[in-house]
């Protein structure tokens, strides 16, 4: 009977191991580990399980592709044409083709920067900006580059901007008389030189008919009646203001005169037809006959 | 004496990484009851514009757990049966844990039995140089004659009390001082190996370190005492479950420790005798009604004593509480006689103040001031512990008084022997100090 009630008894004591786990759970890091670390590794673990199957890996990433899909082709993404600003109807075609483009498309899936770079790599195009407007419409904004001058060349004509660029063939010269013309090898990269001296010869601009870029180093003036002007290397528009105001004072270019020497400024000199010499000589001859007599 | 060093100086360190970490605990393992008070260590206090902190520096500390618990399995201060013993302060130290709720690592324990023994200890030593120096005072420590206290007895305090150079005494910290000769007093307290190590087996089986170890009436007189007491000379008296401590204090230092392996579960078991009762009755009895002195009151006063055997008559019993204060009488005076015994052969009359203060659970017996100044002097009083930062209220009692000086003493511990330095004599860097010496020599 004693034993009974004494076995009844409760003991307020912990177990050894009852005592263990208290301590335990009252040590800090412990705790820490087992509210944060623990979830953590066994989200992972439950995620790394799931993830094993190679199945479920694509039925995922499908899954997530559909709902990207599905986002990229509301009709709030879809652009559904094309317009180009600012050139004229032979570019617009070629930046067409250039940048070829099934309409109607998601904005998610075009790439303005390589669109971009293509429409820029057109050689009639100097700036392009691209830029998918509200409402669907992919937008290009296009500076085209404006000819200045027509090279000539032994292939043909050609167009270049004041850069030198080029920016078309000319089949004809007709087609566009109201460019100057240049020829001459190198003469592309003088554009800016070409353009001063064209700018400088305006008063004699009728009897212009181009410019020759000579051996590399300097200008002829090509006039009227095959007349040429050699302009020295050095300070040629100056060269060229001289000779304008010869022509004016002493109307020198409407004499038949075949070249105006100026490549030396201190002493122009000019070369005259052979028909023109002789009848010079004819005429100081009879001058001098007259004198004589 | 290198082992003991060894051990104490690891034990200091162990408490150094307690008071690192911020929390240690304190276990006091009595007879009728165990402690264990869980401290919180915040550092040095930030004190007020007067440049004085509260509480003299006592607060340096906050107790953030306190647990009681019955003690099981220990007899006159001793662990008697260990599983039991063991089982008790599991209890004691998880639920002052769960209050602290933190976890505790490292304890500074006491012990309350173990036949304590005091030896006063001295040793003279010749000033090296001119001043005392660092060294000089672990010489003098290292030239007292330690007494031949027997095998199986450890030593638990060994406290440099005294300072004297040449003919002045009375110093209290010799370095720096000019003189010939150094002497010192040792207060040395030995108590017995085999009962402090079953303790210390106890508190490793509950995966606690041990921190430190003291006398529960050194620490109870560092509780209950006040300063001045302390200062002038005071003895005080730890009524106890099983076991009464003295200790002697002056000068703020303990002298003289012993203990009387009679207390107040003594005076249970004569009541459970005397009346015929349970052991779990007595002490009902023993702490409603109980008393010293009786009056004519006393007389008509009936206790029903009460009991579960099924015999009424026996279960109707009345005393009345002039015979229980007869029962108890006896039994208190025997453990007074005891202690005024102890004083004597301590010479306690020779201190300038023969202040007694009774403190521990079984002080608070009601007359008890009365009939011990009848036997131990005219200045007695009762003691109850120094208030500290969150102790409750249900353990500010002067049961409390060992425990609570136990964490005074973890705060703030005494210099003891070990603390000092090791004499260069038996120091192994000696050889290389002597090289050092031979090169300023020579170069």
């Amino acid at each position: 009977m004693q034993q009974v009630t004494q076995s009844v008894r409760r003991d307020p004591a912990p177990s050894r191991w009852g005592y263990r786990y208290q301590r335990l759970w009252l040590t800090p890091s412990f705790r820490r580990f087992v509210r944060v670390g623990l979830p953590i590794c066994v989200v992972a673990a439950f995620a790394g399980l799931y993830f094993m199957d190679e199945g479920r890996r694509e039925n995922v990433s499908l899954a997530i592709a559909d709902v990207r899909s599905s986002i990229e082709t509301r009709p709030e993404f879809m652009v559904k044409l094309m317009a180009i600003d600012g050139v004229s109807e032979v570019l617009n075609q070629d930046i067409r083709a250039a940048v070829p483009v099934d309409f109607p498309i998601s904005s998610f899936d075009l790439d303005l920067e390589d669109m971009r770079q293509k429409v820029v790599a057109l050689a009639a195009v100097k700036e392009a900006n691209l830029r998918v407007r509200p409402g669907g419409v992919l937008q290009i904004e296009v500076t085209p580059r404006v000819p200045l001058v027509i090279w000539r060349e032994h292939d043909g004509l050609r167009l270049l901007d004041e850069t030198g660029a080029y920016v078309a063939t000319l089949p004809t010269r007709a087609m566009r008389p109201d460019l100057p013309l240049i020829a001459g090898q190198g003469a592309d990269e003088q554009i800016a030189s070409a353009n001063a001296l064209i700018k400088a010869a305006a008063p004699i601009g009728d009897r212009l008919r181009g410019l020759v870029w000579i051996g590399e180093r300097r200008w002829d003036l090509v006039l009227e009646g095959d007349t040429r002007v050699l302009l020295p290397t050095e300070n040629p528009v100056a060269a060229l203001e001289r000779v304008i105001v010869l022509n004016q004072t002493q109307d020198m270019l409407a004499r038949d005169v075949a070249v105006v020497d100026m490549r030396n400024m201190q002493r122009p000199t000019l070369r005259m037809n052979t028909q023109a010499v002789e009848e010079l000589r004819t005429i100081k001859s009879i001058e001098t006959e007259a004198g004589i007599q | 004496m290198t082992d003991l060093y060894a051990k104490q100086r690891a034990m200091r360190n162990m408490r150094q990484a307690a008071m690192q970490r911020g929390v240690v605990a304190i276990l006091d393992v009595g007879t009728s009851k165990i402690a264990c008070l869980v401290l919180r260590f915040d550092g040095p206090e930030a004190t007020a514009n007067d440049g004085v902190g509260s509480m003299a520096g006592q607060s340096s500390f906050r107790i953030i757990g306190a647990a009681t618990t019955r003690s099981r399995g220990v007899r006159f201060g001793e662990v008697d049966a260990m599983q039991e013993t063991e089982r008790a302060i599991r209890t004691a130290v998880q639920a002052a844990q769960k209050m602290a709720n933190t976890r505790v690592d490292h304890v500074i324990a006491t012990l309350s039995g173990a036949r304590p023994r005091s030896y006063g200890l001295d040793g003279q030593v010749g000033v090296e140089g001119s001043v005392v120096a660092e060294q000089d005072v672990s010489r003098v420590l290292a030239s007292c004659d330690v007494p031949d206290f027997g095998d199986g007895r450890e030593v638990l305090h060994a406290q440099p009390v005294n300072f004297a150079l040449d003919h002045r005494s009375g110093l209290s910290d010799p370095r720096g001082q000019i003189g010939n000769e150094l002497a010192v007093d040792m207060h040395l307290l030995t108590v017995d190996a085999h009962v402090l190590h079953n303790l210390l087996y106890c508190i490793k089986r509950c995966d606690l370190e041990l921190a430190g170890l003291a006398s529960s009436s050194y620490v109870s007189g560092f509780s209950s005492l006040v300063e001045d007491e302390q200062e002038l000379g005071a003895a005080c008296i730890d009524l106890g479950g099983g076991t009464t401590g003295i200790s002697v204090f002056i000068k703020k230092h303990m002298i003289y420790s012993d203990s009387v392996r009679m207390g107040g579960d003594h005076v249970t078991s004569d009541i459970s005798m005397g009346l015929q009762v349970p052991m779990a009755t007595a002490e009902r009895i023993k702490t409603f009604y109980g008393g010293v002195v009786a009056t004519g009151m006393d007389d008509r006063e009936l206790i029903e004593i009460g009991g579960e055997t099924g015999d009424f008559e026996h279960d109707r019993r009345t005393v009345s509480r002039a015979e229980l204060i007869g029962i108890m009488r006896p039994r208190v005076e025997e453990i007074l006689e005891e202690v005024r015994v102890r004083l004597d052969a301590a010479g306690f009359e020779h201190l300038p103040s023969q202040q007694i203060v009774l403190t521990g659970g079984a002080s608070q017996i009601p007359g008890l001031d009365g009939l011990a100044s009848k036997i131990l002097g005219q200045q007695v009083r009762l003691g109850r512990p120094l208030r500290v930062q969150g102790l409750p209220q249900a353990a500010t009692g002067p049961a409390f008084s060992s425990a609570v000086g136990l964490s005074l003493f973890a705060a703030n511990p005494q210099d003891e022997w070990w603390d000092f330095e090791i004499p260069a004599e038996t120091y192994p860097a000696r050889s290389l100090k002597r090289a050092v010496k031979w090169f300023k020599d020579n170069w």
